[in-house]
């Protein structure tokens, strides 16, 4: 009886003990949760033993503020989007980061100097530079091909369905520098309500082509299967389908929209410390380096840039593919998080309504 | 109660008496009442499931539309603890009537109301809060509440260099607005109103206008396909119920067999058949109806909600209405029939008078249905084909503005119960038959 408590005991400890080294992160899913299963979550385990449980959801800024305002959070670490990222912040729903626990730069660099500005702020580590940028199918246009983002809302020229994100985010930007606006004054003309009129009008001319995703999975979707001849994409999506997959698409970065990705911990976070080592690992050099192995994001430290190899297939080169390539950066625009935080509810009720009529 | 009514010299001493002595009425209400106890101890487990799981949290979700204190409170995330804010303000929001100019004395409480945001990290809440009022203000309260330690007399200059944004009339209403617990300012949202910086009802902006454009659209479309799944419907249920049971049996399979699969199955299924390069069209083109180029647009439009939408509630009137047409006796028809009724009066008055329980059923449960249904008008619906639930799903996922989607959803509910009300007087509720 008492060989038998002793065993039970053990075992229920052994269990806790198993269950305290695992470690819930959640992310988008796909090709972009590989990526960081294979640079970031294996590694991890290498090294520290511990298993790390990949949690996918749609955008993990959602069921994070759920689970915080529940008091009920199962995840430790969730990779979201800058602005998602600054408005959770604020809201006081993540655990601040105290940036003394990220590592310097393989080459030294202080870590704050390292990373790209901005990137590193109270509870968010950035990880990735993402971008979307538009694509088009390259046996559709025999001709003459779309090289600017004035190409792509000019439907005489290159004729065919479009499809473009359901949300105000990126549209109004692309719109406003497809009508000729320079990248730089972009968010200072959306301040104003002609510069708001000058994008709605400009979206109007293409309004009834376009074809609306709302998923990162539709739009290489939407392309393969002929439905729209051009497309706003994820960068990294759209690599995925012509380098992984083959198919006939061609990137365009002229007009890009780019925007932070990363890590933050959720207030609560079940395995808090362990979340924290986690990011510390995740954010290092190399580590950066080598997600860029598995899909087209470029990596937020300076010193990560020229580690970026071949792609996993071992040929590609993923230089030309990432956003932050200094020939893609020519017509650019970095989102602005700010701008959106504040303008969102009123530009997508705007928007909503303008699409509806 | 049965010990008094037996002792009691009122009851009446000559009506019925049980063996014991009793009045045999009090005896049975005694009797009935146990009974009824037994029964609702059975049916005790199920309200409390419904109550717990149902009724409760469709409440409190609701009473969000007239109520979002986050102004007036702030709770702290981990401790649960509730800290009353901004209290030096809305006191002199309630000292001065709307439309005051903002004093020094305003400016101070402000700046009071910040610093103990920063305090508690609520800047971004409250920001959020007033936000969804004054559209733009959001960074404001993030920018000032960061800076609200080094605010000095004067206020209205110390705050005003901060932004001089905060000068602004209509943020000042919005503020007076979010001090009070109760609003109906989601409400007015909700029908393409707001109010205006003196605090009067007014229609917001044409270009802003979207939600009763929608509601409209949604009773459209709906009544639409409850007639089309009625109309398509009718004749299946009528072939079903008329065939011998064996085929009847096999066709009931091909009915229930698309009830049964998944709803987004059944959805990207139609994307497939019908998009542009999908199966309908290249059928067209190759039996060259249409040309290469004029391939026709029958989803990611109004079209395309009403094909899959009519298709996925197909079965909620099939099948109410087979089990109303399957005891109808052929015999009636026969005997009007012979009685010289031509098919169409013997229809007419003979038979289709006895399926209307179905009719209604059916109608009720394919419109009720379709006022509230989103996947599939958000995966084929375009931007001409959203409903209105598709705003409400927008707001509680998206811009997380939870008060103006329980404002939505409630009018949505508020609707539906009218009809229903409707319904009861014109045709009775005792007439509906479900299955």
């Amino acid at each position: 009886m008492k060989r038998t408590l002793i065993l039970t005991s053990a075992l229920v400890a052994a269990g806790v003990a198993a269950q305290a080294e695992e470690l819930a992160v959640m992310s988008w899913g796909g090709a972009y949760s590989k990526s960081q299963v294979e640079a970031y979550h294996k590694p991890f385990t290498e090294k520290t033993g511990v298993t790390v449980v990949d949690v996918v959801a749609d955008n993990p800024a959602t069921p994070i503020k759920a689970q915080v305002e529940a008091g009920n959070v199962t995840v430790d670490v969730a990779d979201v989007e800058y602005a998602d990222a600054m408005a959770l912040c604020d809201e006081g729903l993540l655990e601040e980061i105290d940036p003394s626990i990220l590592a310097a730069g393989a080459d030294g660099t202080a870590a704050m100097d390292d990373f790209l500005p901005g990137a590193v702020t109270d509870c968010f580590v950035a990880t990735i530079v993402f971008s979307t940028m538009y694509a088009y199918d390259d046996t559709v246009f025999t001709g003459e091909k779309p090289t600017t983002i004035a190409d792509f809302f000019d439907l005489e020229k290159f004729p065919g369905k479009r499809g473009l994100r359901k949300t105000p985010k990126v549209n109004l930007e692309m719109a406003l520098m497809a009508d000729g606006v320079a990248p730089d004054e972009v968010y200072d003309m959306l301040e104003t309500d002609e510069g708001l009129d000058r994008a709605f009008a400009k979206l109007d001319t293409i309004k009834d082509s376009v074809v609306w995703w709302e998923a990162g999975a539709q739009p290489p979707q939407l392309l393969a299967d002929g439905e729209v001849a051009m497309t706003t994409a994820y960068n990294g999506r759209i690599f995925a389908a012509a380098v992984s997959e083959g198919k006939p698409f061609v990137s365009v970065f002229n007009g890009q929209v780019y925007e932070y990705d990363g890590y933050v911990i959720p207030l609560g976070a079940p395995n808090k410390d362990l979340a924290m080592e986690f990011l510390a690992f995740a954010t290092q050099t190399q580590q950066l380096a080598d997600q860029a192995k598995w899909i087209s994001y470029g990596p937020a430290r300076k010193s990560s840039g020229p580690l970026v190899g071949l792609f996993e297939d071992g040929k590609t080169e993923m230089g030309p593919y990432m956003p932050t390539a200094e020939q893609n950066l020519e017509v650019a625009l970095p989102s602005n998080f700010e701008f959106w935080a504040d303008r969102n509810v009123e530009l997508s009720e705007r928007f909503n309504a303008w699409l509806a009529n | 109660m049965a010990d008094m009514t037996a002792t009691s010299p009122g009851a009446a001493p000559q009506g019925l008496q049980t063996a014991d002595g009793r009045p045999l009425k009090a005896a049975l209400a005694a009797s009935q009442a146990r009974a009824k106890r037994r029964a609702f101890y059975l049916v005790a487990p199920l309200l409390a499931f419904v109550l717990l799981t149902f009724v409760l949290p469709i409440g409190q979700l609701l009473s969000r539309s007239v109520s979002d204190p986050r102004f007036i409170e702030n709770v702290d995330r981990s401790s649960g603890e509730v800290t009353p804010i901004m209290v030096e303000l809305r006191d002199w929001f309630k000292a001065n009537p709307p439309g005051t100019e903002p004093d020094e004395a305003a400016y101070q409480a402000l700046a009071q109301g910040l610093a103990q945001l920063a305090e508690l990290r609520g800047q971004g809440d409250v920001g959020t809060r007033i936000n969804y009022e004054a559209p733009g203000t959001r960074s404001l309260f993030t920018k000032t509440a960061r800076r609200a330690d080094d605010l000095e007399a004067p206020f209205k200059e110390a705050i005003l260099d901060v932004d001089e944004d905060w000068a602004d009339p209509v943020l000042w209403q919005a503020m007076r607005d979010a001090s009070s617990r109760y609003t109906i300012n989601f409400y007015l949202a909700a029908l393409d109103m707001t109010r205006d910086v003196d605090g009067n009802i007014v229609n917001v902006p044409e270009d802003r206008q979207v939600y009763l454009l929608l509601f409209k659209r949604t009773a459209i479309l709906s009544v639409l396909i409850t007639v089309t799944t009625l109309v398509l419907g009718f004749p299946v249920a009528y072939l079903l119920a008329t065939l011998p049971l064996r085929y009847s049996n096999l066709l009931m399979i091909l009915v229930l067999l698309p009830f049964w699969t998944s709803l987004l199955v059944r959805t990207t299924s139609w994307m497939v058949l019908l998009q542009s390069q999908g199966v309908v069209n290249d059928l067209l083109v190759w039996a060259g109806i249409i040309g290469d180029d004029g391939r026709i647009q029958m989803i990611y439009n109004q079209m395309g909600t009403v094909i899959a939408m009519t298709h996925i509630l197909l079965p909620f009137t099939v099948l109410p209405l087979y089990s109303v047409m399957r005891p109808i006796k052929p015999s009636y028809v026969r005997a009007a029939r012979s009685l010289g009724a031509t098919s169409w009066t013997a229809f007419r008055r003979v038979y289709l008078p006895q399926t209307v329980p179905g009719i209604g059923a059916g109608a009720l449960l394919v419109f009720i249905l379709a006022v509230g249904y989103y996947i599939t008008p958000a995966l084929v619906g375009g931007s001409s084909g959203q409903l209105i639930s598709n705003l409400i799903a927008f707001h509680m996922q998206n811009s997380l503005n939870w008060s103006l989607a329980a404002a939505l959803a409630s009018l949505l509910l508020a609707g539906v119960l009218v009809l229903y009300w409707l319904y009861d007087r014109l045709v009775g509720i005792d007439n509906l038959k479900l299955g």
